[in-house]
């Protein structure tokens, strides 16, 4: 016993700094696999009101930009008023109900939150937003985020007042999404490679894709609405060894200057998920 | 100044550099990530004993991941170079008692050839470690060699701009007055 004590102690040095690795490295292969370590939730709290300082500061150099992204929503939006649709027929008047939240409330599928970015990075390999709306808000894991022009990501920690959002220019996000023409669903994931373009996968070599094809969301992703923008097609990698394309989709979002998103509430999930595990327990 | 504040003001100072200015460039290639914050760890006092060391850097790389959402990557990398400092400085220093005369490692108290030798060696280290880690999680081989390169490139050239304009003055102390 006593020679253990004494080799703890001429060693010291070496097996704290051995009990630290083990730390860090605990806390990087946990964080990994879950999403959540030690301390995390605390820690978003403070680096959140740091990073919403120089948010304030850096907004108005953004003011412009995201003025004509704002309007040019709008304008969509504008779009698709009741007062735009009107059938020439008298007779049979159909005017198109478009907005369904009112005479619908318990088959509203998607609650949106709107929320402002306080933190983004693009430059390293896994990217994360932050947002300054939280678990007070409303806001919890693994719900959607997109923004004016297209999806953005989804949310992976939540605080009381903020909520990190992991971007889809992350090593680890995947997203389900379909062709516009053809509807031909694939998987969409990000090779590191540039912040400009991620990539589709899974799209048969049999469906007909051409450069500049729109890549819609679909209902199949729990995390968002159908035909939500994803992004354009760039180009087009035949895959040799498989009877699938690669295609290089440039995002719709430009993540360099993101000021505000929105964070989708899908209110059915729940209920689908626990069918689904039923399922799965009832096959084993 | 005391000591404890200078190292307390700079500790604040390189995370915000790092985490404002430097992660907030746009990427000028994938392999490029310029990093200058373990330059804290490098100006740290001879005289802190090695546990303390070991803990700043542990603690200081800590404070960064949680900036950076990755949770003990930097804070892996900062006590490797943080617990290795003391064997370089012993290897490096031509002076005899120089740790003793001067507070903290620099091109005066060191001589210019063993503190750059001192600060490559542990600036590879570090960058050798933490890219490492990342690409225990995904990459080829020639993404490790090359960000290791091109990153420990990149953060030389920083140090040696941060050195020229923040050029730190020490005292020769001698117990002979």
């Amino acid at each position: 016993m006593r020679n253990v004590f004494l080799f703890i102690r001429r060693h010291f040095n070496f097996l704290f700094f051995l009990v630290l690795q083990i730390i860090a490295l605990s806390f990087l292969f946990r964080y990994n696999k879950f999403h959540q370590a030690a301390f995390l939730n605390v820690s978003t709290e403070i680096t959140g009101r740091i990073n919403e300082r120089y948010n304030g500061i850096e907004y108005y150099f953004q003011l412009k930009k995201t003025n004509e992204a704002l309007v040019r929503e709008n304008l969509v939006l504008r779009q698709q008023l009741k007062e735009n649709y009107e059938a020439p027929d008298s007779g049979r008047r159909l005017i198109l109900d478009t907005i369904r939240v009112d005479s619908g409330k318990s088959i509203i599928k998607y609650k949106i939150l709107e929320a402002k970015v306080v933190n983004n990075s693009i430059g390293s390999q896994t990217n994360y937003l932050t947002i300054h709306r939280g678990f007070a808000q409303g806001v919890r894991p693994n719900m959607g985020v997109s923004g004016p022009q297209g999806i953005v990501g989804s949310v992976v920690n939540v605080s009381e007042n903020f909520a990190t959002v992991m971007s889809m220019l992350h090593r680890q996000f995947k997203v389900v999404a379909k062709l516009k023409n053809g509807s031909e669903t694939g998987t969409i994931d990000w090779d590191g490679l540039s912040p400009l373009f991620v990539t589709m996968r899974n799209i048969p070599k049999s469906a007909k894709v051409n450069k500049g094809d729109t890549v819609l969301t679909t209902q199949i992703s729990s995390l968002f609405p159908a035909n939500l923008m994803v992004g354009i097609v760039y180009e087009i990698v035949p895959d040799n060894t498989s009877n699938f394309y690669i295609l290089k989709i440039k995002p719709a979002t430009n993540f360099s200057n993101i000021e505000y998103v929105y964070v989708v509430d899908n209110l059915q999930y729940d209920e689908q998920k626990r069918l689904e595990d039923s399922t799965r327990k009832k096959i084993q | 100044m005391s000591e404890l504040l200078k190292n307390t003001i700079r500790f604040v100072l390189f995370i915000l550099v790092q985490v404002f200015i430097l992660f907030k460039m746009p990427p000028l290639h994938r392999f490029i990530t310029p990093y200058l914050y373990f330059l804290f760890i490098l100006w740290l006092p001879f005289g802190l004993s090695r546990t303390a060391l070991t803990f700043i850097g542990f603690f200081f790389g800590l404070c960064l991941d949680y900036f950076t959402m990755t949770p003990g990557l930097h804070a892996a990398a900062c006590t490797l170079i943080a617990y290795t400092r003391p064997f370089v400085i012993g290897l490096l220093i031509s002076q005899e008692g120089a740790d003793k005369n001067y507070i903290s490692p620099s091109i005066v108290s060191m001589g210019w050839a063993p503190y750059a030798t001192y600060v490559i060696v542990l600036t590879l280290l570090h960058h050798i470690y933490l890219v490492l880690l990342e690409w225990m999680n995904f990459g080829s081989f020639m993404y490790f060699l090359g960000k290791v390169v091109a990153s420990t490139a990149i953060s030389l050239l920083l140090i040696v701009l941060t050195e020229l304009l923040f050029f730190r003055k020490q005292k020769f102390r001698t117990n002979t007055i």
